[in-house]
This record gives C-alpha cells, structure tokens and sequence, in this order.
C-alpha cells in the first residue's frame, strides 16, 4: 500500500513538473502570485493573461541556435 | 569536499574510465570503434569538469553567495522576474539555447575525421562554451538581469556595448541565412519532406488558435494535439508521394523553395505571435527534447559501431563539404556544441530572472552547456555511423564532386571512400526519396544517421518514415529560430532606426513593423538567394562566416566577463575566460585572415571572385554558370567586407577590454562595477522547495 501511494506521489510529481515547464500552470501561479501581491486589484482574465504572456516572452531573445 | 575514501575511489574510477576512453578514441586505428566510447569519455569528462572545475569557479572565482537574494526574488512580479525551481530553469535554459545549430554543425566537421570534431566538442565545452555561459548568468545575475549588450556598454564602455549589439543583429541575419539554406536543401524535389515540413505551418496556426482562443493558456493540451498532428503530417507526406495527381504539387528545386521560406519569413514576422511563433516553439520544443532522448537511448541500446576514419585527408583544406584546413576550420564549424556566443544573450536577460538562489548557477549554466554539447556529440555520432562514402556523397554539392550519380561516386570513390551508385539509390529508395545525391547542410546526413540508428532500434521497416520525421524534426526548430531570430532583429533595427526617425521606434507601429521585418526579412533572403544559386553549395561561404560571428560573440562575452573579474579584484583567476578568449581570438582571427588572403578560390573570398571573374572574362564558364556570375563575384566581395568587419570588431572589443584592465590596474578611474548591492535572502527559509 505505502508502495504504492509513493508512486502516485512520483506522478503526480513529474506531472507537476511536466506543467510547470511547459507553462501550463502558469495561469495558476500568475493567480497565486496576484493574490499575494496585489490583493486590492481584480486579476487579469486567462486570456487576457496569455496574451500579455506570449507577446511578453517573445520581444526579446529567447531562441537560439 | 568531502574527502571519505568511497568518494576518491569513485572519482579515481570516473577520471581512469574517462581517459582511457579518450586515450582509446584519440589511438584508435583501424575498423571501426564503437559509439559508445564516445558516450562514455564524453559522460566522464563532463561529470569531472562539473563535479571539480564548475564547483571551483562557483566557490572561489565568482564567490557565489546562497544567502544573496536574486533579482527574481528582490523583483518578483510574477511576469518575468519569478523565482522558479532550478530543475525547471534548466528546463527553460536549455530548451533556449539548443537549436539546430549542435546538430548541423558536426555532421558538417565530420569530413575531417571524428576524432577532431569530438574532442572540440570535449574540452572546447568544459573548458570554454560552459564557462562562458556559466560567468555571463553569473554576472547577468548580478545585475538584474541585464542583457550583454547592456553590460558590455556599463562595464567596458560605449565601443564594447555597440559591437555586442552590431555583432548580435550581423549573426542573427547570417544564422537565419544558413539555416534557411540547410531546410531547403532538404526540401529540394523531395514532395514527402516539402509536403511535411509545409504541414507544419497549419498545425502551429491551429495549435495557437486551441490555444489562444479555443482554450486559453491550456499548453499542454495544445501542444499534444499539435504532435499527434505532426507526427500524422509526417505519414501523410508519405502517402503523398505515392500521389503522381498530388505530388508535383511539392516537388519544386531549391530556389523556388527558397523564395518560399523567404516569403513565409516576412508573414511568419508580421503575423501575431500567438498564431505561428508561439505555438510552433511549443510543438518544436517538445519535439526536440523527445527526439534528443530518443536518439540517446537508441544510441545506447544499439551501440552503433563508427564508420569514419579519425582522420581524412580533408585536414589539408581540400575538403568537399567546406574548403579550409582542419586549424582553424574545425573550431569554426562547430560552434554550437564547444563554445556558442549567442548562448551569452540567453544567459544574459532571460534565464537571470528565473534564479530563486545563486547556488543553481553551476547546475543551469554550466551544466546546460554540457546538455548541449552532448547533443553535438550525438549528432557526431550519427553522421559517422554512416558509410563516408554515403556521408560525402549526401553532403558533397554538385560542383564539387560533378552533376551526375556517376560522376559524384566515381570522385568519392577515389578519394578512397568506396561508394556505388546502386548503393545510394536503393538508400535513396529505402528513406523514401527520389535521390539523396548532393544535399549539403547537414539535415537530411543527419537525417540518414539518426534513420538508421532508429531503424536499427525500432524495426528496419519504417527507414522512409524515421527520415522524414528527422526531418521534420530539424525543419521545425529551423523555422521558429528563423521566426523568432527575424523578430528579434526586427525589434534591434527598430531600435536603431528609433534613434533617427522617433515613430520608427514603436514596435507595434504598423508601417515600422512592415519596413523593418522587410529589411531584416531582405538582409537574410539576399544570402539565402545567393546559398542557393551557388554551384558550391552555399554553406561553403556561409557555414564559415556564421560560425566566425557566432565565436566573434563569444569572445565579446568572455571580454565582458574578463573585464568584470578584473575590476572586482580577481586577476589571478581571470585565466578561466582568458584562456578561451585568447583561443577564440587565435582561430577567429585566423580563420578571417585565410577568408580573407587565401589564394584558394574555395577559402578565399577575394581568390574566389577573382577567380570567377577572370573565367567569366575569358568566357570559360558555360551559359548557366555565367548567368549567376556577377551576382556571385559581388557576393564573395560582400563576404570579404563582411568577415573584416567581423574582425575589426573583434579587436575593437578586445582592445576596449584591455584598456579597461590596464587603467584599472594602473589605478585609473574606469567605468563602476555596476553589481546591485548585497540583500539577504529571505525565500531560504520559507522557500519550500517544491
């Protein structure tokens, strides 16, 4: 049984992991962090989030070669 | 350190496994050698340089402090100040800095023999490209996250910080340039492989449409949907092919896909990111990170044996692929992989901000460069694997080795690397290809390897599949390097252009962005045209001149970081990026100089216009060569200009350093440190380090 919830942990771990690094819970943390930070003022909505994020991220050099 | 008697006897192992692995590719004369041997040194090496140099550096040259506060915590905003965990900004580092360029450029040196390509590979790593990449975030860090540039211009001063930016837009144009070149080559009157990196457009676009509009912020799903679609766009091309209504739709020669990769650079600039740029990194992300894994394990697995001798004759400059001798050519080639300037602008702005402790700086910056070069080593591996006669008739153009198959194997052949012409038909047959003759850059030799690496693992029957999606797997972060480099240099000539013409400077401005994607789009088609026209292959000229950029790039960044330790009072360490930089200086200079004076057409820039113009003259071209004549002897002229000013910049830039250096020895007053103050930490102890 113990053994076998600890797999569970090490999955639910890496996928954590996997949405992490990928940025597919950063909606999620973007939310968190508001939260935290700006209380007083009402978030940004999921898309509008995502839009500033990707134009964000591509105005500067983010790819190599 | 720990100093325990299991901890020496470990390390005692690794260090005699590591040299005589080495020792036995370095000595090795004879059949073959197995690929592993090459993992194995490459492995040891790294796990040495990291577990006792990369700790060095961090403890005692930098002084990296744990209890500092980093610029993502002091700064945090949940935008691009956010400290993350350091596992997941060794994800992010890496999958920015490894592009095609690791990939392209061994399979490119592997003319002179393995054994030059892979002990660049080695020690330029651990030695030079991993310190670089290491002192620059180190530093970057320290500031704020600053770019090069910026440092470059507080550190040394205004000369040092207008070459990193002159050098970076100069780079970015010639990069996109031969990368463009490498996807057409691999394109070229094949429907399957045109067919399915065409594909690629429409699955980025919907990717980013699920993304964007259909389920906001959901990457994950998007990205999944858009690799099973790739992954059917690969099949699909297949049956394609066997469409005789459908597949002329596709087959087309070099310079007309080469107009079309043009024309998909100005639209793939000007359309919005979350349509095609965005999306498409994603799938292209993933992609390479399975494909990279994949190739690993089938490595391991098959123990593939090499093929190519440790050394050919090419060393003595008489090369097919590219002219020039094994010094200083080999340490041009390969950039990517041993020492790559551009890892310098990732290290420097974006990977800073993600730091929650100085301590992660070993593992991401150091240890991420040495993710990259055993990509190259990979890459190393599968184009020695093949027969050098099939690797030198896939890589050798056509005015080199001669039009026809006859011809190509007849010269091949005695240059004493046996090949038939039935032997690359029925290959051409098997990787589902009409002719794998003279399909210089890299990609589809790379492609040829990793098929059969993968057929080897995974079951012979799918060789025409695993090729195309080798391809595909290339043409993919191609084309979003080529995306994102061309609005990189978008964003840097709007910048300039600002400073003379104000409503030039706003980037969201529609005519501004228009004309400036036009003029980079125009920078990087005109050599793309001319790669393309050229009988000799195109990446001749300009594999050359990217790799000299790339290295001119690196050896500004090790000025910076130079004049950085010198400032701060660490002159008795400064070797660590002196030694690189006198080394990159040697070849770069070196090689501009051979570019330069040769008075070998296939070295020389000057030599070769020279010699173009006096054929021309004397009417000893036939029509069609004399036809793209002129446009060629003017192009090898531009080159020329271009590598001296590559070479002015160089020391330019040096020069500036050492003067910084010597007045601030001298006592003389030189620009600041401009290192933020000391705040303590407070994410230690809450930070839960998840």
């Amino acid at each position: 049984m113990g053994a076998r919830l600890k797999l569970i942990d090490v999955c639910q771990s890496f996928w954590q992991a996997v949405r992490q690094l990928s940025g597919d819970d950063g909606y999620e943390r973007y939310l968190a962090h508001h939260a935290a930070a700006h209380p007083d003022t009402s978030p940004l909505s999921r898309s509008a989030w995502f839009a500033h994020r990707q134009q964000q991220k591509w105005s500067g050099v983010n790819r190599c070669c | 350190m720990k100093t325990n008697p299991t901890n020496i006897l470990l390390w005692l192992i690794v260090s005699l496994l590591g040299a005589s692995a080495v020792g036995g590719i370095a000595l090795h004369r004879g059949e073959s050698i197995n690929a592993l041997w090459f993992i194995t040194a490459a492995l040891c090496i790294y796990a040495i340089a990291y577990r006792f140099y990369a700790a060095w550096i961090a403890a005692t040259v930098l002084s990296i402090d744990p209890s500092r506060a980093t610029p993502a915590e002091r700064l945090s905003n949940g935008r691009d100040y956010v400290p993350t965990h350091r596992w997941i900004v060794f994800g992010h580092h890496f999958a920015a800095i490894a592009g095609p360029g690791p990939l392209v450029g061994p399979t490119l040196a592997a003319q002179f023999g393995y054994l030059p390509g892979t002990l660049w590979i080695l020690f330029g790593a651990v030695l030079g490209g991993c310190v670089q990449d290491m002192t620059t975030l180190f530093f970057s860090t320290r500031r704020n996250g600053k770019s090069l540039g910026q440092m470059a211009r507080d550190e040394l001063g205004a000369i040092g910080g207008s070459a990193a930016l002159i050098a970076t837009f100069l780079i970015m144009t010639i990069l996109i340039a031969v990368l463009g070149l490498v996807v057409v080559n691999a394109m070229k009157n094949s429907p399957w492989a045109t067919s399915t990196v065409a594909a690629t457009i429409p699955i980025a676009m919907l990717v980013g449409l699920y993304m964007y509009k259909l389920r906001p912020g959901r990457v994950l799903e998007g990205s999944a949907l858009g690799v099973v679609l790739l992954l059917m766009a690969v099949a699909g091309g297949g049956w394609l092919d066997g469409q005789a209504g459908l597949r002329v739709w596709f087959d087309h020669p070099g310079l007309s896909l080469a107009f079309a990769v043009i024309v998909y650079g100005f639209a793939a600039a000007i359309l919005p990111v979350w349509l095609l740029l965005a999306p498409r990194d994603y799938l292209s992300t993933f992609v390479k990170l399975g494909t990279v894994v994949l190739l690993a394990l089938a490595i391991v697995w098959l123990r593939p044996d090499i093929k190519m001798p440790a050394l050919t004759q090419f060393v003595d400059g008489s090369g097919p692929i590219f002219g020039g001798k094994l010094f200083p050519f080999v340490f041009i080639t390969i950039a990517c992989g041993a020492i790559s300037g551009f890892h310098a602008l990732i290290a420097s702005g974006t990977t800073p901000k993600l730091l929650s402790n100085e301590r992660d700086i070993r593992m991401i910056g150091y240890g991420g460069m040495l993710m990259e070069s055993l990509v190259a080593m990979m890459a190393m591996i599968a184009a020695t694997v093949l027969d050098p006669g099939v690797y030198f008739a896939i890589n050798s153009p056509a005015g080199v080795v001669g039009k026809t198959a006859t011809e190509a194997v007849a010269t091949i052949s005695a240059w004493g690397f046996p090949v038939t012409v039935e032997q690359m038909n029925l290959l051409a047959q098997q990787m589902g290809e009409a002719t794998l003759f003279a399909r210089t850059g890299g990609a589809p030799s790379l492609a040829v390897g990793m098929a059969s690496i993968f057929g080897s693992t995974f079951g012979q029957g799918m060789l025409a599949m695993w090729y195309h999606f080798a391809i595909m797997f290339e043409a993919i972060f191609i084309l979003t390097t080529l995306d994102a480099g061309t609005r990189v240099g978008r964003f840097m000539l709007q910048d300039m252009l600002g400073n003379l013409w104000p409503a030039m400077g706003r980037t969201s401005w529609y005519p501004s962005v228009l004309l400036s994607s036009g003029l980079v789009v125009a920078a990087w088609g005109y050599f793309l045209y001319i790669g393309v026209i050229d009988p000799n292959g195109g990446v001749n000229i300009l594999w050359p001149l990217f790799g000299i950029s790339n290295q001119i790039l690196a050896a500004i960044a090790l000025c910076v970081a130079t004049g950085i330790l010198v400032k701060s009072g660490k002159l008795k360490y400064a070797w660590i990026t002196v030694l690189p930089l006198i080394w990159l200086v040697i070849i770069t200079s070196t090689a501009s100089w051979q570019k330069l004076a040769s008075s070998d057409p296939r070295i020389g820039f000057i030599a070769a216009a020279n010699s173009l113009s006096d054929k021309l003259a004397a009417g000893a071209l036939p029509p069609d060569k004399a036809a793209v004549a002129p446009q060629l002897i003017f192009n090898q002229q531009l080159d020329a200009v271009l590598v001296l000013f590559f070479v002015v910049l160089l020391w330019l830039i040096v020069g500036d350093m050492l003067r910084v250096c010597a007045r601030h020895l001298r006592g003389k007053p030189v620009p600041p440190l401009a290192e933020t103050a000391y705040h303590p930490s407070e994410l230690e102890q809450a930070w839960v380090r998840d």
